[in-house]
């Protein structure tokens, strides 16, 4: 990774972990419930994650089905974000995907173990947001959770809907 | 160049729709709804026989008298269709081509501008602009 890389990355982390304290302080002074902070930085991510998709999408041939859509998240999306493919990508084929990262970037930084667990998913919510607005833009409407045991490994679970 | 360019959102609806002629503007409205059966089809096409008509421009839909229509489909599911005078015998394949490409260019930073919301008619300058020098050259 050359330097410039490297800055680009590390202005995108600061950036958003800014956006986590600053949209956390509102909740720390009363003013808002920490149950919308979650909502606000989802709903943060959905929209870059609308914006990005197109970006990425533009010289691609079209996609098949929804696992070829998926497998261009877990691939090109996941290294353009966060410099690294998911690790596991499982499925039912009855809409629901399960996306791990052992590594995941936003966290990496945080612990490497059970410390901070609690702040986790503060952490997590603009990604969550991120992976919503990709599919939404691409015509597949989800609902995306997250689960982390130990950090910095993540789940990202996601459910399409149904039409 | 062309008469008529449109963008429509992938829930069918016009994001985006400009026309030379100004008089004829219903016409080219009807023209592009159209269209949209045409694109419907080509693109549920493209899973079943071939694969390498994956590509996002889709070429000629439809001839008409005095129009040729043409039409391009992001990944996202929105359309782009171009309506071009018959007469202009000049205009090759290629240039349709590229036309669509700049088109998904301009749209695409329309796109990530954060001041606009997805699935709202397109009012940027730019963008108008671009699709205004697209149609002016020979008319």
């Amino acid at each position: 990774m050359n330097k410039q890389e490297m800055a680009d990355e590390a202005l995108f982390q600061l950036l958003h972990t800014e956006m986590v304290s600053y949209v956390y302080k509102w909740a720390e002074q009363g003013e808002m419930e920490s149950g919308r902070c979650v909502t606000k930085l989802e709903n943060m991510g959905f929209r870059v994650g609308q914006g990005l998709i197109e970006r990425f999408t533009k010289d691609t041939a079209r996609f098949k089905d929804e696992l070829d859509v998926m497998k261009f998240i877990c691939k090109d999306f996941w290294t353009s974000v966060f410099k690294k493919q998911i690790d596991n990508l499982r499925t039912n084929h009855q809409g629901i995907y399960v996306l791990q990262d052992n590594k995941f970037r936003l966290l990496t930084q945080l612990s490497a173990g059970k410390q901070y667990l609690e702040h986790a998913p503060k952490y997590l919510a603009f990604t969550c947001g991120l992976v919503r607005g990709a599919l939404s833009n691409l015509g597949i409407k989800s609902i995306v959770t997250v689960e982390v045991t130990t950090m910095p490994a993540c789940k990202f679970q996601v459910m399409i809907q149904k039409m | 160049m062309a008469v008529c360019v449109a963008v429509i959102a992938k829930e069918n609806y016009p994001l985006y729709i400009k026309t030379v002629p100004t008089e004829n503007e219903l016409k080219f409205h009807y023209t592009v709804h159209t269209s949209l059966d045409v694109v419907e089809e080509k693109i549920s096409a493209v899973g079943k026989a071939l694969v390498d008509q994956r590509e996002l421009y889709l070429g000629l839909l439809y001839p008409t008298e005095d129009y040729k229509v043409y039409g391009y489909v992001t990944n996202t599911k929105v359309k782009f269709v171009i309506v071009v005078d018959s007469s202009n015998i000049a205009l090759r394949d290629n240039e349709i081509r590229s036309m669509f490409r700049k088109l998904h260019n301009s749209y695409t930073d329309v796109m990530c501008n954060p001041f606009y919301n997805p699935g709202e008619v397109i009012q940027s300058k730019v963008f108008d602009n671009m699709v205004s020098g697209m149609m002016v050259q020979v008319c």
